[in-house]
């Protein structure tokens, strides 16, 4: 044996030795908290982590990701109100990210470039029905066929696309979009019957395993208008669908409509690109508590659309409408003053709202629900066993994007009916609150806006009014994203340990704690900027 | 030479890497290729600032001179919690000194190296007692011979490693084992202990910079500047200690942060005499924000008595704000 003086006989050791990670009561934990944009949409969709990709200008991948969930970005980035932008907690920092327009233009892409979605590998056998080709029942289709499952889609209409295509006007959704979208679901095998209306749902269901009630609501509510000679009154879902017919409805000179929704609105607008001079919209209450949306409106606005409020229509006769000033009460309630006001005007459309058609179920007992339309337990089922139901159809917020999300869930129910399963919603992740982030280290960063045609040229005809983001804007938009509560590999935690107690596992691959070391200092967690970090108590 | 933000990505360049961001616009310490000059198994607290500072500031002067590198160390926590033999955490050549005189030693590792022809480059390190108390006299020699010395002080505001005794860094009101939160002045005095960052300068010496943990690319783009630099340089950097502070462990960058943020704690650089830039207050906050979440100022909030001294504190705080041009309302940052 060599010898050495004293003090030198241990050879240096590395502190690495010393496994100070027994020091630790808590560890860090990477969580995947839910982001509130993907809590807010009622698609299900994973926002965050399509931006995730996009931020890289993975467009490809975030559009693969995008519509795991939901199959028509295109058009939703379009008509979407988009709840995920009310919730984004970015909106507490500067403003919200434009996720809509992202969504957009990634759909867009997919477009221009022709991406399909895979085909399913195998087939079950088992075959669905679907009533319905509005946004509900084509959202159910893709959701099936990729499930492997035979899809048969009746519509009763010419043309499939339900409200997004007879509802919603060009300008707002041009048809191209539409009819690519629907396309690229239908590219999966799935089966379209037009012009088949569905009388009797028990007989049609003959022959299918399942079956899914997409029938939206058709039926224009109708309010007493008491009229004499030549009133010329319309209602908007009529006028809307003539759109899509061979020759525009014939409005006149002066509109009037009668209503305070988006229906009012697009109508409105619709009639101004036909050539009426006047457009007034008639609402009995005061213009914050209209249904339309606020960006409608100004659009609407901006387009010469004009506005009554806390007025009611009384008569039509010859031209003239008469109208009686309203009142709030102190309950917000409208209240007659009797004060009467005359206005010229061609024609009235009502935009009162749509009633659902039930006449197909109506030989199935309790299928109808108390608050109007189908009933559906939480599995989007009906009372008869293998019939689903969604969308407009049930009592539910109407929207493309509810349509859409029924239409997953229900798909996701079906294929468990099918298997003669019941589908679990797996659990939700905790949501990822603002308080959670640490916003130091996001610099500012303003939101970029959509282009608009310009007002003048908007009433010419029925271009698209709202423009897309291009290659630059929405890659910096998406880089927007503060990516709440799910870890987006900034390296801080690897960076703020104190005791190197983290260990980088590569690009997309994230990191992992060296419990040897960590001695639960809960740095990593506090100067996360995401919130992705939780700190959870040692088990003693 | 302060670094140039990329305001572009999510987050800026306030964080320590992102996936978005280029290789050279990402920090040393996001490098899974770092130094680690400081490794881990060292027993500082948790949460320790200073085992943190060292990190960051050694793993950038060692990226800075490619690795050529050795490194004198004052006693103090970081020499103590860093070595117990036969263990050493330090993963670069390393040089205990006594408690007062790493500034000596880290000159006759300079001379050293300059008589056997070597490129080697030396650091010295301290504490603030060791650097601005009982070291401060080979300091001084140090900077006025201009020796090839990089110089850290890791400024705890005391001494650390003994139990929390004031030093002359120790800032006015804090309770320390030695000046404790009793009688009609609670905590240490003001208008005592010396700002050494402002001393150095005077030195006329070609780079001083203070820096904290709270920036990380602020504290590496200056150690990368001094090393590019020969003769002596003085870097002091803030590092809150949990333990001595009264602090959550987690709360250790945040505390730093909110000592740039109001302004206690000027963050700036320069050299040959003059400061030639300063890093600019993003959201000024007032000192409460700072001083409550430390056990060390507890005293001032325990009932009305503490305003006028909080007020004071302010004072300074402001004073410095004046001073140094703190706030810059155009500036974006
Ligand atoms: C003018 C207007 C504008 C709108 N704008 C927006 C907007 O911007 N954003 C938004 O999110 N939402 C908007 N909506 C609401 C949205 O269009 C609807 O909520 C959505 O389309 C409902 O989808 P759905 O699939 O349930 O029904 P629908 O879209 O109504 O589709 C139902 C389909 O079922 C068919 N059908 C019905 N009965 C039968 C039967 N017995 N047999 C066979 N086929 C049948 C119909 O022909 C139709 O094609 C708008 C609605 C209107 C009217
Ligand atoms: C000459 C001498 N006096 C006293 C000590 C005891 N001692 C060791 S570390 C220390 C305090 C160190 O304080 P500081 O330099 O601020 O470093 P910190 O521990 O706070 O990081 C003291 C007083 C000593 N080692 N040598
Ligand atoms: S910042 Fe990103 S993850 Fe957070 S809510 Fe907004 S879009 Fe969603
Ligand atoms: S006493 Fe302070 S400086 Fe020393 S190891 Fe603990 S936290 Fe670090
Ligand atoms: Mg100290």
């Amino acid at each position: 044996m060599e010898h050495k003086p004293f003090a030198i006989t241990l050879d240096v050791g590395s502190s690495r030795a010393n496994h100070t990670g027994s020091w630790r009561s808590e560890r860090p934990v990477y969580a995947d908290h839910l982001p509130p944009c993907n809590a807010a949409c009622p698609a299900g969709e994973d926002i965050q982590g399509w931006l995730y990709f996009a931020e890289e200008g993975r467009y490809r991948e975030a559009f693969d990701s995008l519509t795991v969930n939901n199959p028509m970005p295109a058009v939703m980035g379009r008509v979407c109100y988009h709840p995920c932008e009310t919730a984004c907690n970015r909106g507490k920092l500067d403003s919200a990210v434009g996720i809509n327009a992202v969504e957009r233009f990634l759909g867009d892409e997919a477009i221009r470039q022709n991406w399909r979605f895979a085909k399913p590998s195998t087939q079950t056998g088992k075959r669905v029905l679907i009533v319905g080709a509005g946004p509900s029942g084509l959202s159910a289709a893709y959701h099936l066929a990729r499930r492997g499952h035979a899809v048969t889609i009746r519509d009763a209409g010419p043309m499939p696309g339900g409200m997004m295509r007879f509802g919603i006007p060009k300008y707002r959704l041009p048809r191209d979009v539409l009819d690519a979208e629907i396309a690229r679901i239908l590219d999966l095998g799935v089966t379209m019957e037009l012009n088949t209306k569905v009388d009797d749902i028990k007989a049609a269901m003959q022959g299918f395993d399942a079956a899914f009630l997409a029938i939206g609501a058709q039926l224009a509510k109708r309010a007493y208008v008491p009229a004499g000679e030549g009133a010329r009154i319309l209602d908007a879902v009529s006028v809307l669908r003539s759109m899509e017919g061979a020759e525009a409805p014939k409005l006149g000179r002066r509109v009037v409509v009668y209503g305070g929704g988006n229906t009012a609105i697009d109508v409105a607008r619709t009639a101004r690109r036909l050539g009426a001079e006047e457009a007034l919209i008639v609402y009995r209450r005061t213009r914050d508590r209209m249904p339309a949306h606020d960006f409608e409106v100004e659009e609407a606005v901006d387009e010469g659309v004009m506005l009554k409020w806390l007025s009611t229509i009384k008569h039509m006769e010859d031209g003239k409408i008469t109208v009686e000033r309203m009142q709030l009460d102190d309950k917000g309630f409208p209240q007659p003053t009797g004060t009467l006001e005359t206005l010229e005007a061609d024609s009235l459309i009502l935009a009162l709202g749509q009633d659902v058609d039930l006449g197909l179920i109506k030989d199935v007992p309790g299928l109808v629900s108390e608050r109007g339309g189908i009933d559906v337990d939480p599995g989007m089922m009906t009372k008869l066993p293998g019939l689903f139901a969604g969308g407009d159809a049930v009592p539910a917020e109407r929207t493309v994007t509810v349509a859409m999300g029924h239409g997953k869930k229900a798909a996701a129910n079906i294929d468990a009916w099918l298997r003669g399963q019941i589908f679990e919603q797996p659990a939700k992740h905790t949501e990822a609150a603002f308080e959670k982030l640490n916003t130091w280290y996001y610099t500012d960063a303003p939101h970029q806006v959509r282009a608009k045609l310009d007002a003048a040229r908007r009433v010419d005809g029925f271009a698209e009014v709202v423009q897309g983001l291009d290659a630059d804007t929405a890659l910096f938009e998406a880089r927007r994203c503060l990516s709440c509560g799910n870890c987006f590999e900034c390296d801080n935690c690897y960076g703020v340990c104190p005791d190197n107690a983290i260990i980088k596992l590569g690009a997309g691959n994230r990191y992992r704690i060296d419990t040897d070391f960590c001695k639960g200092c809960g740095l990593c967690a506090a100067e996360c900027p995401c919130g992705a970090i939780d700190m959870v108590p040692e088990q003693i | 030479m302060g670094y140039t933000p990329v305001k572009f990505y999510q987050t800026g360049t306030h964080t320590i890497g992102n996936r978005l961001l280029p290789a050279d616009a990402r920090t040393v310490q996001s490098d899974d290729d770092r130094a680690n000059a400081l490794s881990c198994g060292h027993r500082a607290c948790q949460g320790c600032g200073e085992a943190l500072g060292a990190r960051y500031a050694v793993d950038a002067a060692m990226r800075a001179v490619g690795g050529d590198l050795v490194a004198a160390n004052a006693t103090g926590c970081l020499e103590v919690f860093s070595t117990p033999y036969p263990e050493t955490s330090w993963q670069i050549p390393w040089i205990h000194s006594l408690f007062g005189n790493a500034p000596a030693i880290a000159t006759g590792l300079a001379a050293a190296m300059k008589a056997k022809g070597k490129a080697t480059r030396v650091i010295a390190q301290g504490g603030d007692g060791g650097t601005t108390d009982i070291g401060f006299g080979c300091l001084s020699g140090m900077f006025e011979r201009n020796d090839d010395v990089l110089y850290i002080c890791y400024d705890n505001e005391a001494y650390m490693n003994t139990g929390v005794q004031r030093s002359s860094a120790t800032p006015p009101a804090a309770r320390t084992a030695t000046t404790p939160a009793l009688g009609a002045a609670p905590g240490n005095v003001f208008g005592q202990g010396k700002d050494v960052p402002r001393i150095a300068l005077a030195h006329e010496i070609p780079y001083v910079a203070t820096a904290t943990v709270a920036n990380l690319r602020d504290l590496e783009a200056k150690v990368t500047h001094a090393m590019s630099l020969h003769g002596a340089r003085y870097i002091h950097v803030l590092v809150p200690c949990p333990l001595g502070w009264g602090t959550a462990s987690h709360d250790t960058i945040k505390i730093a942060r909110l000592a740039v943020e109001t302004g206690l704690f000027p963050v700036f650089e320069g050299g040959n005499g003059d400061v030639t830039g300063v890093l600019k207050i993003r959201a000024k906050r007032p000192v409460e924000e700072y001083l409550k979440p430390q056990k060390r100022f507890a005293h001032l909030f325990k009932d009305a008595t503490g305003a006028a001294t909080i007020a004071r504190l302010q004072a300074i705080a402001d004073r410095n704000i004046a001073r140094y041009g703190l706030i810059d309302p155009a500036a974006e940052v």
